[in-house]
C-alpha cells in the first residue's frame, strides 16, 4: 500500500503543476484590467464576465474561432479522406519505392514549419487561394496527412487479412469491402487519427497567420495581433486563451477512453 | 504480418502523394531557387551559385542559434524523457482515476502554441504573474525578460509543462500492454522494483519511446510560437532558436537568399535525425516479428 500512496503523490503534485498556470489564466479572465495591474490576489475581489462578452460580442474577435473552426474541419476530413486508401496500401501491400515513400511521408510531419512559410506566402498568393479556409486547411496537410497515415497504418495492420480474403470470396467489390466491412473495423484508428489532425492543425499558429489577412483570420493569429495593437489587454487576452481551451476539452473528453491507445498510435 | 507484392497499390497512394506533393515539394523547390539566387527586387533573379551557403556556414549567427537549438533540444530531452517515464509509472492503471489522470494531462497538448505562450506569460511576469510575484515575494530576483538565464529557466519550465504528458502518455500506452502474468512472475523471482522496471517495463516501453523521443526532438528542434511569445527571442538573442532566426531573416528581413540556404540545411540535418530514427524504428519493428 506504500506504494500507491506514494504513487498518488507523485501524481497529485504533477497535475497540480500542469494546473496552477491554467488556473491563473482563468482567474486573469474573470478579472477587470484595473485589479489585475493594480492588485495582486489569487481570487478574483470582483467577478466580471465583461472580458467574455467583449469577445463573445465583438465579430473581429468571435470570427476568429468560427475561421478556425472551419479550416480544422476541412483539413481534418481531407487528411482522413486521403490517408485511408494510402494506410491500407501500405499495411496490405508492398509496392515499388513503398518504404522510401514511407519515409519521404515521415519527413514532411519533421518538416520545420518556418521553412515553409515563405513558399507557401507564394505559392498560395499566385494560385489566389491567400487568405481562403481552403488554403490554410492544404497547409496543414504538410504535416496531418503523413501523420494520419502512420496512425492508420498502425490501426489497420492489426485487422487480419484473412479479413479481406474472406469478403472477396463472398463478393464484395473493393469499395464495398472498404466502405462496409473494413472501416468500421478501424474506426477507433479514424477517431485516433482524426484526433490528432484536429489537435495540430488547432495549435498550428505560423501557418495559419502566415496564408491569412481578414477573411480567414485564426484566433491564433487575432491574439497575437491584439497583444501589439493595444498593449496589455490582458483581461481579453486570457479570456480569448480560456475559450481557445475549450473545443480541445471537449474533444479530449469524447475521445478519453482511446486517447492511452491513441497516442501509442496503434503500436504497441 | 505476410505482405503481397502489387504494384496497383500505387493508385491507393496516389491522392496522398498529390496532395503532399503540392505542399511539399512545390515550395521546397521555390527555396532551393531562391538559395542559389540573388535579386534586387522586381522578380529579377541572378544566379548566385552557392555564395549564400558559404555565407551562412561561416556566419557567427547560424552558428550560435545552432548551438542555442542543440543545448535547447539536450536539456529537453534529458528533463522530458526520464520525467515522462517517472509519471507513467505512477498514474492509476484503470478506474476513474485513471481516465480523469489521461483527460487532465492531456489538456495541455490541446492548447495552441501561442496561447501556452501566452498563459506563461501571464504567469511569470513580475508584475501580474503568481510565479514571478510569488518568487519576487521569496525575495529571488526573477525577470524573464531581461535576465537570459531566468528565460531560459522559464522556456525550459514551459515545455516540460507543454509536452512531458506526451511522453508520458506514450509510455502508459506500453505499459498497458504488458500482461499481469509478468509482474507475477516477478514477484515470485523476488525481483527488486528496479529490475522490473529495468527488464519488464523499459523493454516493453521501449516501441513508443522512441516515438516520444523522435517526436520530442523534432517538435523542439523547431520551437518557433511559445518563445516567440514569452520571450521574442529575447533578451538580446538568448532564446533566439534556430526556427526564430529564420523567420526573423525570411520575413522580417526579407533576406531571401541567405533565407533559403538556411532553410535548406536546417532541413538537412532534420533529414538526418529523422533517417537515422526511422532506420533504428524499422530494425526494432523487424526483430520483434522475428
Amino acid at each position: 500500500m506504500m506504494r500507491s500512496r506514494t504513487s498518488a503523490i507523485v501524481m497529485f503534485v504533477y497535475l497540480l503543476f500542469l494546473l496552477i498556470p491554467i488556473y491563473w489564466l482563468v482567474n486573469m479572465s474573470l478579472k477587470t484590467n484595473e485589479e489585475i495591474t493594480s492588485t495582486f490576489s489569487i481570487i478574483p475581489n470582483t467577478l466580471t464576465f465583461g472580458n467574455y462578452i467583449t469577445i463573445l460580442t465583438d465579430p473581429a474577435w468571435y470570427n476568429g474561432y468560427i475561421n478556425s473552426m472551419i479550416y480544422v474541419a476541412m483539413n481534418t476530413v481531407i487528411s482522413i479522406t486521403v490517408a485511408l486508401p494510402a494506410a491500407y496500401a501500405f499495411s496490405r501491400y508492398t509496392f515499388m519505392g513503398d518504404k522510401h515513400l514511407f519515409f519521404w511521408l515521415l519527413t514532411n510531419r519533421m518538416a520545420p514549419p518556418a521553412v515553409f512559410a515563405l513558399p507557401f506566402f507564394q505559392l498560395y498568393s499566385s494560385i489566389g487561394l491567400f487568405d481562403t479556409h481552403i488554403a490554410v486547411a492544404l497547409a496543414h496537410c504538410l504535416f496531418n496527412v503523413p501523420l494520419a497515415v502512420w496512425i492508420l497504418e498502425g490501426f489497420m495492420r492489426g485487422v487480419p487479412k484473412e479479413m479481406d480474403e474472406t469478403a472477396y470470396i463472398d463478393g464484395y467489390s473493393f469499395g464495398r469491402f472498404f466502405i462496409r466491412i473494413f472501416m468500421p473495423l478501424v474506426a477507433s484508428g479514424i477517431g485516433v487519427a482524426a484526433f490528432f489532425c484536429f489537435m495540430f492543425s488547432w495549435v498550428e499558429l505560423l501557418l495559419s497567420r502566415t496564408l491569412t489577412a481578414v477573411n480567414a483570420k485564426s484566433i491564433a493569429a487575432t491574439m497575437t495581433r491584439t497583444v501589439s495593437a493595444s498593449g496589455m489587454d490582458w483581461g481579453v487576452l486570457a479570456a480569448a486563451g480560456v475559450l481557445t481551451i475549450v473545443p480541445g476539452a471537449l474533444v479530449i473528453y469524447f475521445v478519453r477512453n482511446y486517447i492511452a491507445k491513441g497516442f501509442a498510435l496503434g503500436r504497441v | 504480418m505476410e505482405k503481397t507484392q502489387n504494384n496497383k497499390a500505387w493508385f491507393l497512394v496516389l491522392p496522398v502523394l498529390v496532395i503532399v506533393a503540392f505542399s511539399a515539394v512545390i515550395p521546397l523547390m521555390t527555396v532551393v531557387n531562391y538559395s542559389v539566387n540573388d535579386t534586387f527586387g522586381d522578380n529579377a533573379f541572378f544566379w548566385n551559385g552557392l555564395d549564400w551557403f558559404v555565407e551562412i556556414v561561416t556566419s557567427e549567427r547560424m552558428h550560435s542559434a545552432l548551438g542555442r537549438q542543440v543545448l535547447f533540444s539536450g536539456i529537453i530531452l534529458a528533463i522530458e524523457v526520464p520525467l515522462g517515464i517517472f509519471v507513467a509509472l505512477n498514474m492509476p492503471k484503470k478506474g476513474f482515476w485513471a481516465s480523469f489522470c489521461l483527460v487532465l494531462m492531456a489538456l495541455p497538448l490541446l492548447i495552441p502554441f501561442n496561447v501556452v505562450g501566452t498563459i506563461w506569460q501571464i504567469f511569470g511576469r513580475v508584475d501580474i504573474g503568481l510565479l514571478g510575484h510569488g518568487l519576487a515575494a521569496m525575495g529571488v530576483d526573477y525577470n524573464y525578460t531581461n535576465n537570459a538565464l531566468d528565460a531560459w529557466i522559464t522556456i525550459i519550465v514551459m515545455d516540460v509543462w507543454h509536452w512531458t504528458s506526451l511522453v508520458s502518455l506514450l509510455c502508459y500506452a506500453g505499459l498497458q500492454s504488458i500482461p499481469q502474468a509478468y509482474y507475477q512472475a516477478a514477484k515470485i523471482d523476488q525481483a527488486s522494483r528496479w529490475s522490473v522496471f529495468r527488464f519488464i517495463e523499459l523493454p516493453k516501453m521501449s516501441g513508443v519511446l522512441l516515438i516520444a523521443v523522435l517526436l520530442r526532438f523534432m517538435d523542439s528542434f523547431m520551437i518557433y510560437t511559445e518563445p516567440f511569445v514569452l520571450t521574442g527571442g529575447g533578451p538580446g538573442n538568448s532564446t533566439t532558436f534556430l526556427s526564430i532566426d529564420l523567420v526573423k531573416m525570411a520575413i522580417g528581413q526579407f533576406d531571401l537568399g541567405p533565407a533559403a540556404a538556411f532553410s535548406i540545411m536546417y532541413f538537412l540535418v532534420i533529414l538526418l535525425v529523422c533517417w537515422v530514427f526511422f532506420t533504428v524504428m524499422t530494425t526494432l519493428d523487424n526483430a520483434e516479428t522475428k
